[in-house]
């Protein structure tokens, strides 16, 4: 399969990432190259193998239902560039 | 031409856990902002989640209530998008392999019952909030509360087998009461405890290929359901009519103007990559807890309506309203049991106790009148001890004060006479205060009987019991 | 007596005969770390302070003879991956800019609990991702064999903090290689134990169904040291295996009678280092020696191992990096005051090059249209490696291979071309998609005096016996010994 420059902007933009024109060309240069690479998986027949998502032998461990205390309020926000009553401030949403 | 309408619900469930989905932090509504926050919730780099089992057996006690396959083996997957609500840029949920899927759900519409299909209940986590500010300086920023981020939720997806407005209110309304019988979710839509999205299409009547559809969000009452399928359901007609094609898009119900209108399209539409979440290991339910679930169901809202109409004789649309909450029904059914009288239970429940409670806004948890008050009551009236019109006032006394009936009774003064003696006495007075009256009823002017009665009751203050002075009336005039 | 030159076991041995104390021995890896660190740059945080007061405290735990363990006053450093609570945790991103966690890692937290004394975070490549620990943000780890070269990555700071002697052991994290590549660059030993042996909870997430932390040290007997205060179920990651613990040291008897070794043919291929291949041929002799019975096993998907790699491992850390937003911590770049710039932007001069293309590898790979071509290919190709491990375990115990085709490259060599740079995880990464244990002992070294590197494999929770191949293999050579001359 091959990638374009179209391709590496939509990829870009829903990673949330503001690529130069430079790093556009280079990533989809340098993708294209390791998607060739890739490529190989599919001389193998896979038909009927169950992916594998998780090497560990055992099932989902549970929790019980018990409220523990949360941290407190200035340890939640004391990492974040901009705080505001109390809350995390964010550049307003335009739908 | 004539066009049907194709409408698929899905509901979002808050699920009355403690703590949330995949860490310990309380799921309380209403705290200040960010104080239900750890650093798994927040996302914080390194952390993982843990499932809540509490929020697993709720999800499959919800399944088994509406006759879904509990699959022994599901998947949590990730669904990514960006949004500052959103701490870890993924929602866990499940996508190709939920908790449970294919069950139903009968409702009960004025033609009769209807199966609507349920295609699948999955389990998730729940988004922050994003709050924004009145002032001119906020006009450009949103604030992030994140205590409500990860607070675990059920989606549950229906078949698209409804037709009208009536219906998807019908089936919201019996999935709720369903939640709230089972007390894993409040129900409270104002909140956003129970949050519903409605896929709406329309084909001619008879087609079978299903309309292009609009997916409607931003619903938070039942009402607004009504109204916004209803518009939603005419704009599409309109468009076909005019030669026009339905768009799929998201559309917001606005409720002060009472239309849905499209989300500005965002900047790219949607691709949520889904993929297994390789922080959770499948989740495997045993029969065992399928079985502890099922074998812990309460008796279901149809099921105790039926069983109302049949046990107590009782019309249907006093069972349905009378099984409207799990709380209403035990207390309806205490009632009975202390007075033996079904319908006349019903009717003092429906008629005074609901009226009395709603203009309060009140719950009947909260209601101080004990069913053996009601029963005493009904007693009194049944032994003429006080009139029905009487009781009524008692009624409400009872209500605000949480007295016995007979104490109020006697605080008031208002036994009803009905010894004959005492009535005969002053029925007598009466009679002869009006001699030219009591000979024109003897000459056949039957219908001053009336009066006659009237100028008993002014003169017991209205405590006469009617059918006595009616009886000494007769004798006395006859 | 150079307090530096001492490993876990020595030191602690010394530590409860109160022969040195903890102290001491703290200040002297302080006075090291200062005088190698502008050549070595190992490290991104050095916490002087922290480490002295849990010296003191391990000290006077050995005076009033409370309990210890073998790390109580045993200074030590974490990969700058690990939270550490209260002390600046980086990722060697700068999109973590100053971040300061409010919670310990697990592995943290145990190292804490058992007494250690940690010195500082680790450099390393950029959120794990790179063999080479040139994707610092910070700075490049030089070798301490040589200084113009890599010391591997991505836990490259580890493994050379180890190597100059800057700490008597280090934890690290291997997702492709990331322990055992460093190890053998820089003549180390490097673990990587069982996926879900420790637990991942507050390690910073490159690759989470990948991911395993293991420790740096300077002989296997410490590897086993370090692995027992670290292994075990943690509630709080619900992928941690939920098995007993056993006594690695009961391993440690250095005869390999009747073991099987198994010798994958698909490892020993058609450009690898001669020097390599002569070291790595000499070392199987050597387990042969022991006692140990070499038998070929062929494990014939592992030239799919590569591919299979980059598709899953960047699916899902395009997916573990969309935390970084700007939002609730870390960077922000916020210039037009709308939020989608706001994410892009801050994302875009968060992040460097290799972070980024991986970001796009891997959300690319899961985008519309092409999950079923690469994720769910990839996934299903990791079955069938995996599946080869099984098989080739039903006729030996351990597998030996090398550990990296070459010795370290030179800085630059490789950053022109990330495919390159890929392939020099060939060897180590099909054991991260099967999820099974990996060791790389120091087994000689190249004409330029490099280091290379015996990886041994073993089955899944079996780290005892790819502990015990380790050991007697070591007892019978002494290339751990050597010392690089800086």
């Amino acid at each position: 399969m091959s990638i374009t420059k179209k391709d590496v902007l939509h990829v870009a933009d829903l990673a949330r990432l503001a690529l130069t024109e430079e790093e556009i060309n280079l990533y989809t240069d340098q993708i294209q190259r390791i998607l060739s690479y890739v490529e190989k998986l599919s001389e193998l027949d896979t038909t009927g193998v169950e992916p594998t998502t998780h090497t560990v032998p055992h099932k989902t461990a549970f929790r019980e239902d018990k409220a523990l205390p949360s941290l407190a309020q200035d340890d939640v926000l004391r990492n974040a560039p901009e705080a505001e009553r109390s809350c995390f401030k964010v550049p307003k949403i335009i739908e | 031409m004539k066009y049907e309408a194709v409408i698929g619900l899905e509901v979002h469930a808050q699920l009355l856990t403690d703590s949330k989905l995949f860490c310990g932090c309380s799921t309380k509504f209403g705290s200040d902002p960010n104080t239900q926050v750890c650093q798994i919730c927040l996302g914080m780099p390194g952390v993982l989640p843990v499932l809540n089992r509490k929020a697993v057996e709720y999800a499959v006690k919800m399944a088994l209530a509406v006759n879904c396959k509990v699959n022994h083996k599901s998947v949590f997957a990730r669904k990514n998008y960006f949004y500052p609500d959103l701490p870890k840029g993924y929602q866990i949920s499940q996508y190709n392999e939920p908790l449970t899927e294919k069950g139903f759900l009968d409702i009960d519409l004025e033609a009769g019952r209807k199966r609507i299909g349920i295609t699948r209940i999955h389990m998730e986590e729940d988004a922050g909030k994003l709050l924004h500010g009145e002032g001119i300086e906020d006009a450009n920023y949103s604030f992030v509360d994140l205590n409500r981020t990860g607070v675990p939720l059920i989606e549950i997806v229906s078949e698209p087998d409804m037709r009208t407005s009536e219906e998807a209110q019908a089936y919201l309304r019996a999935l709720r009461d369903i939640l709230v019988y089972l007390e894993i979710c409040s129900g409270n839509m104002e909140e956003g405890s129970f949050r519903c999205d409605a896929n709406v299409s329309i084909r001619p009547v008879g087609a079978e290929k299903l309309g292009t559809k609009a997916e409607l969000k931003n619903m938070n009452s039942f009402k607004f359901v009504k109204e916004a399928i209803d518009y939603e359901i005419q704009r599409q007609i309109d468009i076909v009519e005019n030669g026009g094609k339905v768009v799929q898009e998201t559309r917001l119900f606005d409720s002060a103007k009472g239309i849905t209108a499209s989300m500005r399209s965002k900047e790219e539409a949607h691709d949520y990559r889904y993929f297994p979440e390789p922080d959770l290991l499948p989740l495997f339910v045993e029969d065992k807890l399928i079985e502890d679930c099922r074998s812990k169901l309460p008796e279901l809202p149809q099921q105790k309506r039926e069983r109302f109409i049949s046990e107590y004789g009782i019309p249907a649309y006093d069972a349905g309203v009378l099984t409207a909450t799990k709380e209403l029904a035990h207390y309806y059914e205490s009632v009975v049991k202390a007075t033996g009288e079904p319908k006349l239970s019903s009717n003092w429940i429906m008629g005074e106790l609901l009226r009395l409670l709603k203009e309060d806004n009140k719950d009947v948890k909260d209601c101080p009148i004990t069913p053996e008050a009601i029963a005493s009551l009904i007693e009194m009236v049944k032994k003429g001890e006080i009139s029905g019109k009487m009781a009524k006032e008692v009624f409400e006394d009872m209500y605000k004060t949480g007295k016995a009936p007979a104490e109020i009774v006697k605080s008031k003064g208002m036994s009803q006479i009905s010894n004959e003696d005492e009535l005969g006495k002053i029925i007598e007075g009466i009679i002869a205060a009006n001699p030219e009256n009591a000979e024109r009823y003897r000459a056949g002017k039957v219908q001053l009987m009336g009066f006659f009665v009237g100028e008993t009751m002014k003169a017991t203050k209205g405590q006469a019991n009617p059918g006595v002075v009616n009886k000494i009336l007769k004798q006395k005039l006859g | 007596m150079d307090l530096t030159s001492l490993t876990i076991h020595e030191l602690s041995e010394k530590l409860s005969k109160k022969e040195v104390s903890s102290v001491e021995v703290t200040n002297a890896y302080l006075k090291r770390i200062e005088s190698l660190e502008d050549r070595i740059h190992a490290f991104i945080t050095v916490t002087p302070e922290e480490a002295l007061k849990a010296a003191q405290a391990a000290d006077d735990r050995i005076a009033k003879g409370d309990k210890i363990t073998p790390l109580t006053g045993v200074p030590i450093s974490v990969k700058d991956i690990f939270c550490t609570k209260d002390v600046r945790t980086t990722c060697a991103s700068k999109i973590l800019g100053n971040f300061v966690p409010p919670y310990d890692a697990t592995v943290t937290r145990k190292l804490k609990e058992a007494g250690a004394v940690i010195l500082g975070k680790n450099n390393m490549d950029e959120f794990a991702m790179g063999s080479s620990t040139e994707n610092s943000a910070f700075y490049k780890t030089r070798n301490p064999w040589a200084l113009d070269r890599v010391p591997g990555g991505s836990s490259g700071g580890s493994a050379a903090s180890v190597a100059a002697s800057e700490c008597i052991a280090s934890v690290g994290t291997d997702t492709g290689g990331s322990i055992r590549q460093p190890a053998s660059c820089c003549g180390v030993v490097g673990l990587k134990p069982t996926y879900g042996r420790i637990s991942r909870f507050g390690m910073i997430a490159f690759a989470s169904s990948l991911d395993q932390a293991g420790p740096f040290t300077k002989d296997v007997k410490d590897s086993a040291i370090m692995l027992q205060a670290l292994a075990g179920f943690d509630p709080s990651d619900s992928t941690s295996i939920n098995t007993e613990v056993p006594d690695y040291s009961s391993f440690l008897t250095g005869n390999l009678k009747g073991l099987k070794v198994g010798i994958p043919k698909e490892y020993f291929i058609e450009g690898m280092d001669t020097d390599v291949e002569a070291a790595i041929r000499q070392s199987l002799e050597v387990l042969k020696d022991r006692g140990a019975e070499l038998v070929p096993v062929s494990l014939p998907h592992t030239e799919y191992a590569v591919a299979v790699y980059y598709l899953v491992a960047t699916a899902e850390a395009s997916s573990n990096l969309a935390r970084y937003d700007g939002v609730k911590y870390g960077l922000r770049v916020n210039d037009t005051g709308s939020l989608i710039d706001m994410y892009k932007r801050t994302r875009d001069e968060g992040f460097g090059g290799e972070v980024k293309r991986r970001i796009m590898l891997g959300t690319y790979s899961l985008s519309a249209g092409y999950y079923d071509a690469y994720y769910k290919k990839a996934s299903q190709v990791r079955t069938l490696v995996k599946n080869d491990f099984d098989e080739a375990f039903k006729s030996c115990d351990v597998i030996a291979t090398p550990t990296a085709p070459t010795a370290a490259f030179k800085l630059g060599e490789r950053v022109e071309d990330p495919l390159t740079m890929y392939l020099s995880d060939i060897f180590t990464i099909s054991c991260n998609l099967a999820g099974i244990p990996g060791i790389s002992v120091p087994c000689g070294f190249t004409k330029d005096g490099l280091p290379v590197g015996l990886q041994i494999l073993g089955k899944t929770l079996d780290e005892g016996t790819v502990l015990k191949a380790a050991h007697a293999y070591e007892q019978a050579t002494d290339w751990n010994k050597r010392k690089p001359s800086i």
